[in-house]
C-alpha cells in the first residue's frame, strides 16, 4: 500500500491520518478537506465559541508544527465529488483525481435544512461566528429543533441575554434518546431558565420575520437557528456502488469496500457490542473510528466495538452518557433524584444494560455502569 | 516523552483516565482530568498517545515525540 486518501479533514479524517504514520505507513497520505480552516473541534462551537468564551484559535486540533510532522498531501478547500472503486480514484470539485490504494470516508454530516430561507445553521466555526454576531440581550432568537446542539445553543442564548423560543416536533425535547423522563427533567431545565419551550409543534417554513408553523401562526424572531438534525454526506459516492443507508454502511470492521473503510458521523457500521447497526455523531466516535479505520486498512483485522460516550453543557449542568440509549426499553434512576438535579440513569433492553446517563454527578459514578455495558455484550 | 495537559479544555470525559490509568486520573467532584506522570515510562508511551488521540477536548499534548 502506497497512498492512502483520507476524505474529510475533521476529527475523524485527522485521527486517521495520525493513526496512519504511528502505525508505520510512510506512503503518500492525502487529506482532503472541504473546509478552508485547518481541521478543528466542533463540540465547542454551541458552547464556548457561541458564548465568546473562545475565541476560533481554541479550536485548532493541532498545531502547524503537528501537521507538517504528519507529512500530509493536504488538499484544503476541495470537496470529493465522485468515487471509482475499480480504478480506485477519488475525483475531486477542482476537476482533478487522485488514485488510491486505500480509502478512509470521513465526510461527516451536514445540517438537515428547513423550507425557506435565512435560517443560521451550526456546523463550521464559520455559521458560529455568524450566529454569535446575531446574539445580543433581547435577541429574539428561535430555534426550531431542540436536541442536544439546540438546546445547548438556547442554554447559550439565554445566557448572552436573548429572548429564546425553542419549537420541538415531539412532544417531549429528547425523548428517543434519553427517554422521556429525562427528557421532560431537561424541558424543565430550559424553562426555568426562560425559555420559552414549545412541543408537539411542527414547523413549516423560515421567512424573514420569523418561523411559520404548520397552522400558519408565525413566530416573530429577529434570528433563527434551525438544528434538526443532520445529513450524512455521501452524495459522492451515490454511483460507486458501495452500500449507502443512512450513511456509508460498513461491516464490523468499518469496511465498506475494497480497502475502503469509514468512520466518524458518515460511517454506519455493526457495532458488536450491541449487535447492530448503528451510526454514531459523537466527537468521542469520530477520534475512535477514524483510528479503527486506520488500523483494519493497513491490516489489524479488529472489529471496532466502542462503548458510545457523550457530553453534554446546559447552564450549569454537565451530561454524561454512555451506551446506545436509542435502543433502550425502560429508563431506571438508580442514584439522585431528577427533582435534585443530579441522577444516574440506567437504561436497559430487556435485562440487558444498554446505556447510562449522569446529570449533576461526578463523572466518575458512571464509569461502572461503562463497564456494565460492556460485560452484558 | 512530556505530557501537556490543558486543564480548562477538559471536558471531564475520562477516556484518558480509563485507556492509561497510570498515567491519568480524573478528579472526583468534577470528573477533570489529573496527570499522574508528565514523564510516563516507555511501557506507558502507546497508551498515553491513545489517550491523547481520542480526547474529545483535545487537551492533552505530546512533548519531545
Amino acid at each position: 500500500m502506497n497512498r492512502i486518501v483520507v476524505a474529510g479533514a475533521s476529527a475523524a479524517g485527522l485521527t486517521a491520518c495520525e493513526t496512519l504514520r504511528r502505525e508505520g505507513f510512510e506512503g503518500t497520505l492525502t487529506l482532503i478537506g472541504d473546509e478552508l480552516s485547518l481541521p478543528y473541534d466542533r463540540p465547542p462551537l454551541s458552547k464556548q465559541i457561541l458564548s465568546s468564551q473562545w475565541e476560533p484559535e481554541r479550536l485548532m486540533l493541532r498545531t502547524e508544527a503537528q501537521l507538517a510532522a504528519l507529512d500530509l498531501d493536504f488538499r484544503l478547500g476541495v470537496r470529493a465529488t465522485g468515487l471509482d472503486v475499480a480504478a480506485r480514484t477519488v475525483r475531486l470539485d477542482d476537476g482533478t483525481a487522485v488514485s488510491y490504494d486505500g480509502l478512509i470516508v470521513a465526510t461527516g454530516v451536514r445540517p438537515r435544512a428547513l423550507a425557506g430561507s435565512g435560517a443560521h445553521f451550526l456546523r463550521t466555526v464559520g455559521d458560529a461566528l455568524e450566529l454569535r454576531k446575531c446574539l445580543r440581550p433581547g435577541t429574539r432568537l428561535t430555534i426550531v429543533g431542540a436536541g442536544f446542539l439546540g438546546a445547548e445553543s438556547a442554554a447559550v442564548a439565554r445566557g448572552i441575554g436573548c429572548e429564546v423560543v425553542l419549537l420541538e416536533p415531539a412532544p417531549v425535547p429528547l425523548a428517543h434518546a434519553v427517554g422521556v423522563e429525562v427528557g421532560r427533567f431537561l424541558s424543565e431545565i430550559h424553562r426555568s431558565a426562560g425559555v420559552d419551550l414549545r412541543t408537539g409543534v411542527a414547523v413549516s417554513e423560515v421567512v424573514d420575520e420569523g418561523v411559520v408553523l404548520a397552522g400558519g401562526e408565525l413566530v416573530a424572531s429577529d434570528e433563527v437557528l434551525v438544528a434538526v438534525g443532520s445529513v450524512p454526506n455521501t452524495e459522492w459516492l451515490a454511483d460507486s456502488g458501495l452500500e449507502i443507508g443512512d450513511g456509508l454502511v460498513g461491516d464490523a470492521f468499518c469496511r465498506a469496500g475494497p480497502d475502503i473503510y469509514a468512520a466518524g458521523d458518515v460511517a454506519r457500521w455493526h457495532n458488536p457490542v450491541f449487535g447492530e447497526s448503528m451510526r454514531i455523531e459523537h466527537r468521542t466516535n469520530a477520534a475512535e473510528q477514524g483510528m479503527a479505520a486506520a488500523r483494519n486498512l493497513l491490516g489489524a483485522g479488529k472489529p471496532f466495538a466502542p462503548v458510545p460516550y457523550f457530553w453534554s453543557d446546559q447552564y450549569d449542568l454537565k451530561i454524561h452518557a454512555y451506551g446506545y440509549l436509542r435502543g433502550h426499553e425502560e429508563v431506571e434512576i438508580v442514584d439522585g433524584a431528577l427533582a435534585e438535579r443530579r441522577f444516574l440513569a440506567v437504561y436497559r433492553r430487556g435485562s440487558r444494560v444498554v446505556g447510562a446517563l449522569a446529570a449533576g454527578m461526578p463523572p466518575k459514578a458512571i464509569r461502572p455502569w461503562r463497564q456494565a455495558i460492556l460485560a452484558a455484550s | 516523552m512530556r505530557v501537556e495537559f490543558d486543564e480548562p479544555k477538559c471536558v471531564a470525559a475520562g477516556q484518558c483516565a480509563m485507556i492509561a490509568p497510570a498515567v491519568f486520573d480524573q478528579r472526583d467532584e468534577d470528573g477533570v482530568a489529573i496527570v499522574l506522570d508528565a514523564t510516563p515510562p516507555e511501557e506507558e508511551h502507546d497508551a498515553v498517545r491513545e489517550a491523547a488521540a481520542v480526547c474529545p477536548a483535545a487537551a492533552i499534548r505530546l512533548a519531545g515525540e
